[in-house]
């Protein structure tokens, strides 16, 4: 091999096997104090109902639970690591005094039945979090209660059909564009709708003409991301708004890629009735391996009615509480009231930053964005060659003529120490590279990157079969994928 | 801004490379009159210091040293300091879903571990990934049931809690799911008769909680040959995950949709927690949320993938099981831990002593007040009656730096003066012994509600 | 590829055996060498009543999800359960792999499919997709 892996490959202890097979009876890491009420004989209390028997639960100690979890947790990748480039997943830097604040006892601990006299810290939090998201969106109001972007979707277009319900019309489907997320289609058939799709024209925008075209009374809302999934922004996004309005219909736009307009350009102000948030990708709340995450809807006043329940709201006395009498209301979405451990985060993050910070950020974003497609063009095919913001997305067409696809270059990038990018989608693209830096990344980091890409181009046209059987680093090579799907083993098993 | 790695020389060079001369050229495919030209109204930029103390400030007035008898679907137990700690590396936090199995092996196995503890612990064949709660989950749960069974209609049980019965109603709205509630008993439980009247051969599944909201244990066994007999499915809710230790699992039914926050999640003012489906292998392919799969690389080294991803948005689109994408993998993680660190013998003697407090604490307050559905077994919950405003009382307890069980009014109007209280292995006896002492401390204000009920009975 | 002469062919890839009343029906070798290593097929309930066109079920692969459309209307008798255990058969030999067999409610209705040869002129053009 020619490159050598960046990333550290060994470790002392690479075989770390399931914590199951490290168990043995009479191992312990817990001691509970001793009681200070009577003893109870279990089998009398529950009858026919106790439970004697907790089958193959692990029995091990502590420090075989810390080496445990340390050992798994050096065979993953992580932005703590280097750069994370998965675009639409806006992989920024998690400010640890987010984790800090976030552990403070009264927030930690806080009941969420406890009486509101006592949660006026919690809810000055989420009053003035919301504040804050509803002029970064320059929307009118804000729930904070779904639970993550596809939930914030599923609230918002609950929302949206509640309105046209009260309109005295409802309606019967959702535009959205091809390039689109898979949850925006995933969450119309949730809420009933049916999903009709709309291309995209050649500069990977909406197609003006067909949106007219397709455009009618029985259109409830478009659902568009902006900037879209190529990292372009729609520039006629007010026309489409008119379109939409003059026919009834509302503009949902799906926040995922809000990184590249905070403090620069506001929804509210370009014709965005709804939206959602992702307090995990913009507000550098921690990805946690998969969540989790946070999606607040915002919306314009013409849909207040329908917020889920319960609303924050001051009260007469000054203090605040939640109002749970809302005849039009959408409903509960949730128990509780959403995610409040990355309200916590999201508001240190905000604050870290402040109105210079955001805006700051926004452009560095879009700054390395271009950075990166300025050092690819040319090595990579550019399909759209529209103004990128914040992502930039390249297709495999030109490593492709050797044998060699998207996937295949993403896993060759894991040997030079990046995370791959975001690969095969948006799927307008055929063998799409999808890269969005985001604003945590150096020049430096950039041009290792930049150059890292190259010379996997360069390996492609000499020596394709590296690439191909890319990564070479890591403590496991490609997966049969195949094998998991076709006979699946989802859960461990003794051998008996 | 200190999280941003460039001074304004790079800035500079970048710009330069590009071919661009200023930043704002870069913002120019935004038409003008839509970019905003002022500051955001946040607060301004601020020091580590000032944002912990704000955060501070804002904890000391949100019940900081109170003693709390509240559950009710969230529950104070013990967190093991080995939780943070491991959950707090890097590799963990700030690594995302494990697309790239390569370098996910960390994430990709400790969900394995977690789906087979899970597994355990409910005596299913198979548990995802998780789902954002257990209210969402027991939503998703049933949506599964209609698609298994092809019948629409849901009998939900008016013990389940009434938060995630709203939730369902909003997740059925549009989905064409007619909702019937089954009420409870004398002792608290599903009625069995009034269920049986009303499942019907439209009958998707009959959806109940065990531990039920008032902590009182449902005769499974019984809902599930009701359901089963009329082609129904059952789908139990387990908002106490404590409760496993030591009660049967709900061996008979078709999905189970949990709530784990009580193995090692902070209360957190309601979430994020991680909420859990498992089930029959059979209906894997139906299952909403992500699993993970064991399989072998080009070696055969044994190692894992997330699989059977067909289910899911990003391939199916509006044909999926679920809009669901994100999850909450990192507090699964937290979750996961703590199933380790109790595991086979801990879990189950964690178990028994919210139990025993459970029981110290119910006796006490029969002692002064009316013990509800006394019947039943229960677990760590109990439903307290009394002649006083249970309101009245929590304001006199919250004066002594207690909060009192939650009034069950908003809820279930039928019952009166009535409080949820909770116990869990942090709740001290002393605790409980001047709580009933606070709350008794108006003369008759729970005593007679006793005497009150029992002519109830009478009547 | 030769494509069966025994047969006719729908231009969304599948192929229709008829035998008298019955039809059997599967998926071409062109449609899996497509998708790539089959690892699940859903079939439908035998007795379920199927229109020409329509979606009988789905054949899915690691990170694709197909659906099947019937090439003729009919009644479902069988289903080939071997492809629950073994879907890999399909791509071992997709004509020799059947999925579920029909009896016809309107046999001439295969009259509209396409031959072996037109189907394969058709895949050619296709683009070799």
């Amino acid at each position: 091999m020619k490159h050598t892996p960046r990333k550290a490959t060994l470790h002392v202890n690479q075989n770390e096997g399931l914590i199951f097979e490290k168990s043995s009876a009479g191992k312990a890491a817990w001691k509970l104090p001793p009681l200070d009420v009577p003893e109870v004989d279990a089998a009398k209390l529950l009858g026919a109902s106790e439970r004697n028997d907790l089958g193959n639960m692990p029995e091990v100690s502590e420090i075989e639970i810390i080496r445990h979890f340390t050992r798994l947790s050096t065979w993953n990748y992580a932005i703590d690591l280097g750069m994370y480039p998965l675009g639409s997943c806006t992989m920024k830097y998690n400010p640890r005094v987010n984790e800090s604040v976030a552990r403070v006892e009264g927030l930690a601990n806080g009941h969420p039945y406890q009486p509101e006299k006592i949660s006026q810290g919690a809810l000055q939090i989420l009053k003035t979090l919301s504040e804050c998201l509803i002029d970064i969106t320059g929307m009118d109001a804000i729930t904070l209660q779904p639970a993550a972007g596809a939930h914030g979707e599923m609230t918002g277009l609950l929302m949206v059909r509640a309105y046209h319900h009260a309109q005295g019309r409802p309606r019967k489907k959702i535009l959205i564009p091809d390039s689109a997320h898979g949850t925006n289609p995933a969450t119309a058939a949730m809420v009933d709708y049916a999903v009709e799709n709309l291309k995209s024209d050649s500069r990977g925008m909406v197609d003006i003409a067909a949106l007219e075209a397709q455009m009618n009374e029985d259109v409830a809302a478009l659902m568009l991301t902006n900037p879209n999934t190529l990292g372009v922004f729609e520039q006629q996004i007010h026309k489409i708004a008119d379109i939409l309005h003059a026919k009834g219909g509302l503009l949902y736009m799906d926040g995922a890629n809000m990184n590249a307009l905070v403090g620069k350009v506001r929804p509210g102000d370009f014709g965005v009735d709804v939206m959602h948030l992702n307090l995990h990708k913009t507000f550098s709340t921690p990805h946690g391996g998969g969540g989790p995450g946070s999606g607040p809807v915002a919306i314009k006043k013409k849909l207040e009615p329908f917020l889920p329940t319960p609303v924050l709201t001051a009260k007469s006395d000054g203090t605040l509480g939640f109002e749970y009498n809302r005849p039009q209301s959408v409903g509960r979405v949730r128990a509780f009231y959403g995610n409040f451990g990355m309200f916590v985060r999201a508001l240190a993050y905000i604050q870290a930053n402040g109105p210079d910070g955001l805006r700051q950020t926004t452009e560095d974003a879009v700054l390395n964005a271009n950075y990166i497609r300025k050092g690819l063009e040319g090595t990579y095919d550019l399909p759209y060659s529209t103004p990128t913001m914040h992502e930039v997305v390249f297709s495999d067409k030109l490593q492709a003529k050797k044998g060699v696809r998207t996937m295949d270059i993403a896993k060759r990038l894991i040997d030079y120490g990046f995370h791959p990018y975001t690969t095969a989608f948006p799927l307008i693209v055929p063998g799409a590279l999808m890269i969005e830096p985001t604003e945590s990344e150096s020049k430096e980091e950039m041009d290792l990157f930049v150059e890292a890409m190259k010379a996997i181009a360069d390996e492609v046209q000499e020596d394709p079969q590296t690439v191909l059987d890319a990564p070479h680093s890591t403590r496991v090579s490609r997966l049969d994928e195949t094998a998991a799907a076709r006979k699946p083993v989802l859960r461990w098993k003794p051998v008996v | 801004m200190r999280y941003l790695p460039k001074s304004p020389a790079d800035r500079e060079a970048m710009l330069k490379a590009i071919g661009l001369r200023t930043v704002d050229e870069l913002f120019a495919p935004i038409p003008a009159e839509y970019r905003l030209n002022r500051d955001l109204k946040v607060p301004r930029q601020m020091a580590e210091s000032e944002i912990v103390d704000y955060f501070r400030q804002r904890s000391r007035e949100n019940g900081e040293g109170y003693t709390s008898f509240l559950g009710a679907g969230a529950y104070a137990h013990y967190r093991p300091v080995i939780i943070d700690s491991l959950i707090s590396r890097g590799e963990f936090l700030t690594a995302y879903t494990p697309y790239q199995a390569e370098i996910s092996q960390g994430t990709l196995q400790s969900i394995f571990e977690f789906q087979t503890m899970i597994c355990e612990l409910t005596a299913m064949e198979v548990a995802n990934a998780s789902m954002y709660d257990g209210s969402t989950a027991a939503a998703e749960a049933v949506m599964m049931a209609v698609r298994l069974t092809g019948r629409r209609s849901v009998i939900v049980a008016r013990s389940l809690h009434p938060e995630y019965r709203e939730v369902l109603a909003t997740y059925a709205t549009h989905q064409g799911m007619p909702l019937s509630v089954s009420g409870f008993g004398d002792d608290g439980r599903v009625n069995l008769k009034e269920l049986e009247k009303s499942i019907t051969p439209e009958t998707a599944c009959v959806l109940i909680q065990s531990p039920n909201f008032f902590g009182t244990i449902e005769d499974v066994a019984a809902i599930a040959e009701i359901a089963h007999k009329n082609g129904a499915m059952l789908v139990v809710s387990i908002a106490e995950a404590v409760s496993l230790g030591i009660v049967e699992p709900p061996r008979e039914a078709d999905v189970i949709a949990m709530e784990a926050q009580s193995f090692g999640v902070p209360l957190g003012f309601g979430g994020p927690y991680c909420g859990v489906i498992a089930t029959r292998e059979k209906y894997v392919r139906q299952m909403p949320g992500r699993l993970v799969g064991q399989t072998v690389d080009k070696q055969g080294r044994r190692g894992f993938v997330l699989t059977l991803a067909t289910r899911e948005q990003h391939i199916r689109r509006e044909k999926a099981t679920s809009n669901i994408c994100t999850n909450q993998a990192l507090v699964a993680l937290m979750v996961n831990i703590f199933m380790t660190v109790y595991g086979k013998i801990g879990l189950k003697e964690l178990a028994k002593q919210n139990l025993a407090k459970t029981a110290y604490a119910a006796g006490e307050f029969a002692k002064q007040g009316k013990l509800l559905f006394a019947g039943a077994p229960r677990f760590n919950e109990f439903v307290v009656q009394t002649k006083e405003d249970p309101q009245a009382i929590n304001d006199r307890l919250l004066e002594h730096k207690i909060v009192g069980g939650l009034p069950l009014k908003k809820f279930y109007p039928e019952l009166g003066n009535a409080a949820l209280w909770c116990c869990t292995e942090l709740t001290t006896r002393t605790g409980i012994d001047s709580a009933v002492k606070s709350a008794a401390e108006r003369e008759g204000s729970l005593r007679s509600a006793k005497e009150e009920s029992v002519e109830e009975v009478a009547r | 590829m030769a494509y069966p002469t025994d047969r006719k062919y729908t231009k969304q890839h599948e192929w229709i055996q008829a035998s008298g009343s019955t039809g059997a029906v599967g998926i071409t070798d062109h449609a899996q060498e497509e998708l790539g290593d089959i690892v699940f097929v859903e079939l439908p309930k035998v007795g379920a009543e199927l229109a020409a066109g329509k979606s009988f079920g789905t054949v899915e692969s690691v990170k694709a999800v197909s659906d099947l459309y019937s090439p003729a209307s009919g009644t479902v008798t069988a289903v080939n359960e071997n492809l629950v255990t073994s879907p890999e058969s399909v791509n071992k030999d997709a004509h020799g792999s059947w999925m579920m067999k029909i009896t016809l409610k309107n046999p001439k209705e295969l009259d509209a499919l396409l031959s072996a040869a037109d189907y394969e002129k058709y895949v050619t053009e296709e683009g070799g997709h």
